[in-house]
């Protein structure tokens, strides 16, 4: 066993002084009465049910609807450590995109040994109904959500890229909204950058990737799943704030080769789809024929030019847990830079010697399946019992190219606000990226997410997390 | 706008209506059962016979009585003309038209469904009816003032309003048809105190006695009555001025899409009848008959408003 490290807390450091981003928020904490912030917390949480910003946790049959939890005490970036983040995650975007490109035309990173030909060939987020397409402006990720983690002062490590529908922009926008609400006197001594913008700046840059052979206003609609969806409540927000419809595919035909929907004065052609259906259950006739998410024929018209899919099917292949540990080749193949944000060690159990050393140290890694998401099927070595280190052992075995491991990383804390006042819990941040053929423009903040539990490491709100309000300071 | 959304603002409107309108039955039969308990079961019988749930009703129960017929109508989830299952299917369309509406809008259906949620999730007592019935009617007076307050004048408003106006007009008109044979001239002459109980359920399930007492000064007449709820433009629950507002609201969308369709045609026959027949005519043609056209008519309208906009496929 290694000994365990020490945490590193945002608001104090290692120190247990209020580090220089949280001296104003302290000294304000420091006057308030924690009865008081607790019955602010709990008007908060009736708000945000009246709204309806509400989650479906799926396998609960009653009280479907469920809240995320908001915790009130913010999480805060100087301007000089969102700036290294920021430039980090607009290199790993712009290297995504081209490698997305390369991988669905002439594979060059293949043919260059970077990144092995089974990683793409035996892939099923690879689709090969994609090779040869090239979107407008070669954007295939138009929305990136990039998982970062924090384990001490300058140490930023990136735990994920979600390149295909991340979601989780609704709570960073309403998160802000009710600290704008309930503490407004913060925002007038703490200079927080903004985030409200998001909508607009989405509309924009899916605008900026319309087909070229559109004409008039750009057309843009929200595809969800449905109302039962857990995050249904984001896709209608989304299109709500961008001023967009939100169609399901039912609403959804092709005509005369476009994709069309079916409003009260007949069918109109969209230009431009933010999807929030998985590649699967896009287009029954070329993938999932059982779907009833999709769009018969979608397929065939976005490969002739007539409509962008945002994001692209296909991207997986990016984000895909056993490509990640290429990542860092990935950057430099691409940018020619040295990559700007550290990627988390990562073993490939598909390798007998990394599987070698992950059976031997199964109690000190984070064992994650390959394609899994959401916290699910995943093994966090110091927190499971002898017998899920034993059960998780066996599966290991029987199929090790369905898994990745990596160090236990000791997550930096961020205060919550508990029953007897401020708490350490862990957490991990999402900031959101949008990429368009004009730039990669980046809202400076993001999702917080928070692991309730105390020592928790699993901050999925699938997994019972909560979220917080990130604040990028204008200034040092 | 998508037909879709068309379709879940005429309904999530509909619903809403519907909550109200069976708590407003809920309340005239409770008043009945309370002044004459002799008659509480045929009373009873007829609201559920006007909301179309006897059939329903009877296959769970055996035999009728207050508290069985309330719990069903108001908090019984496997009735889908219930109270709750109402602000249920409101709130559901809400969601899924969520773009379409104003914030004001979307939370003056959620609060009344969280709220209703709540009150209703155990057995109401007789002493708290009064109390929850006047929440209900209160929710959805909440959800058509937000709409008017803050909706812009689109067409996405004309298919809210024609959900209004559409169902308001049906429960008159069910009403009406349960009660018919007690507004009949045969039994004119009786005028006896059971009718003037009954003509005031009719007018108490309506909304409509006092709009009735500040506007004919004589006693309960079932003429009157009739006429009143059946032609009378100033009462807002009369099949005449629902139509009315019917044909308005088809009309902005014909003006505003440039187009008329032929449900255009079809409001203008319902509505030509409704303004050129005297209530002599309809008695003499026959009360039941005149009011199972209406509803036959109506039911064609609506189907017509499905197809000309393309609510669904």
């Amino acid at each position: 066993m290694t000994k365990p490290r020490p945490i590193f807390d945002e608001m104090t450091g290692f120190s247990g002084q209020p580090r220089k981003p949280y001296e104003k928020y302290s000294e304000w904490f420091s006057k308030e009465e924690v009865a008081h912030l607790r019955r602010k917390s709990a008007r908060a949480e009736s708000l945000f049910r009246l709204t309806g910003i509400t989650f479906n946790v799926y396998g609960v049959e009653e009280a479907t609807e469920r809240l995320i939890p908001f915790d009130l005490v913010p999480r805060i970036i100087t301007a000089r450590e969102w700036q290294t983040l920021s430039r980090g995650i607009e290199q790993r975007v712009r290297a995504i995109n081209a490698f997305l490109h390369d991988i669905y035309h002439r594979q060059e990173i293949i043919r260059a040994g970077r990144v092995p030909v089974e990683m793409i060939a035996n892939n099923d987020a690879f689709l090969p109904e994609m090779i040869g397409v090239s979107p407008p402006g070669n954007i295939y990720t138009h929305i990136v959500g990039t998982d970062l983690v924090r384990t001490g002062e300058n140490e930023f490590y990136v735990l994920e890229d979600n390149a295909r529908t991340p979601s989780g922009v609704s709570y960073m926008l309403e998160n802000r909204e009710t600290m704008l609400h309930m503490f407004p006197e913060l925002f007038s001594q703490n200079r927080v950058r903004g985030v409200s913008h998001y909508p607009r700046a989405l509309r924009r840059s899916l605008s900026a990737c319309r087909p070229a052979m559109t004409q008039g206003n750009t057309v843009v609609a929200v595809l969800t799943p449905g109302i039962h969806n857990s995050a249904y409540y984001e896709h209608a927000f989304l299109a709500d704030q961008m001023g967009a419809e939100l169609v399901e595919g039912h609403d959804l035909r092709v005509v005369d080769g476009r994709v069309a929907m079916r409003t009260t004065r007949g069918y109109q052609p969209i230009d431009v789809i933010y999807r929030r259906v998985d590649d699967e259950y896009l287009d029954p006739l070329t993938f999932n024929p059982d779907s009833m998410l999709g769009v018969p024929g979608i397929m065939d018209v976005y490969r002739a030019g007539g409509i962008t899919i945002a994001n692209a099917p296909g991207t997986g292949i990016a984000d895909d847990k056993a490509i990640y540990s290429y990542m860092p080749e990935i950057v430099e193949f691409y940018t020619g830079e040295r990559p700007i944000l550290n990627n988390v060690p990562t073993w490939r159990c598909s390798d007998p010697e990394a599987l070698s050393y992950v059976l031997d140290h199964l109690d000190e890694l984070v064992v994650k399946e390959v394609h899994g998401s959401g916290g699910y099927g995943m093994l966090v070595g110091p927190a499971a019992s002898k017998k899920e280190l034993s059960e998780f052992r066996a599966k290991l075995e029987a199929k090790p190219s369905n898994y990745i491991a990596q160090p236990t990383l000791s997550l930096s804390t961020v205060p919550i606000l508990a029953s007897k006042g401020l708490s350490p819990r862990h957490v991990d941040l999402r900031p959101f990226a949008l990429a368009s053929p004009n730039g990669v423009e980046i809202i400076p903040g993001g999702l917080t997410r928070v692991a309730l539990k105390k020592g928790s490491l699993v901050v999925n709100s699938s997994q019972g997390g909560g979220t917080k309000d990130t604040w990028v300071l204008e200034d040092e | 706008m998508l037909g879709k959304t068309a379709g879940g603002m005429f309904w999530m409107l509909r619903y809403m209506e519907r909550s109200e309108n069976t708590a407003r039955m809920i309340d005239a039969g409770m008043r009945m059962s309370l002044t004459r308990s002799s008659a509480a079961e045929s009373e009873w019988t007829s609201i559920l016979t006007a909301l179309g749930l006897l059939a329903e009703y009877q296959q769970r129960y055996d035999g009728v009585d207050s508290a069985r017929v309330v719990n069903f109508l108001l908090r019984d989830k496997s009735n889908s003309g219930s109270v709750i299952s109402s602000v249920e299917s409101a709130r559901t369309n809400a969601r899924m038209v969520r773009t379409a509406l104003t914030r004001e809008v979307w939370e003056a259906v959620n609060e009344c469904w969280m709220d209703l949620k709540e009150l209703l999730a155990r057995q109401v007592g007789q002493q708290d009816l009064p109390d929850i019935l006047q929440i209900v009617r209160q929710r959805s007076a909440y959800v058509r003032g937000a709409l008017a307050g803050t909706m812009v004048r689109n067409d996405i408003y004309n298919f809210a309003r024609l959900g209004t106006f559409f169902e308001r007009a049906d429960n008159t008109a069910r009403v009406l048809d349960v009660k018919y044979y007690i507004l009949l001239p045969s039994v004119m002459h009786v005028g006896s105190a059971t009718d003037n109980v009954q003509w005031e359920t009719i007018l108490r399930s309506t909304s409509a006695t006092r709009a009735y007492q500040t506007l004919h000064e004589n006693e309960y007449n079932p003429r009157d009555i009739a006429r009143f709820l059946i032609l009378d433009h100033r009462l807002p629950r009369s099949l005449a001025f629902c139509y009315r507002k019917i044909s308005d609201n088809l009309d902005y969308l014909a003006r505003d899409y440039g187009e008329r369709m032929p449900c255009h045609q079809r409001v203008q026959e319902i509505c030509d009848r409704l303004e050129n027949t005297t209530i002599d005519e309809i008695f003499d043609g026959g009360l039941h008959e005149f009011i199972m056209e209406f509803l036959s008519d109506s039911h064609m309208l609506g189907k017509q408003i499905e197809t000309d906009y393309r609510f669904i496929e």
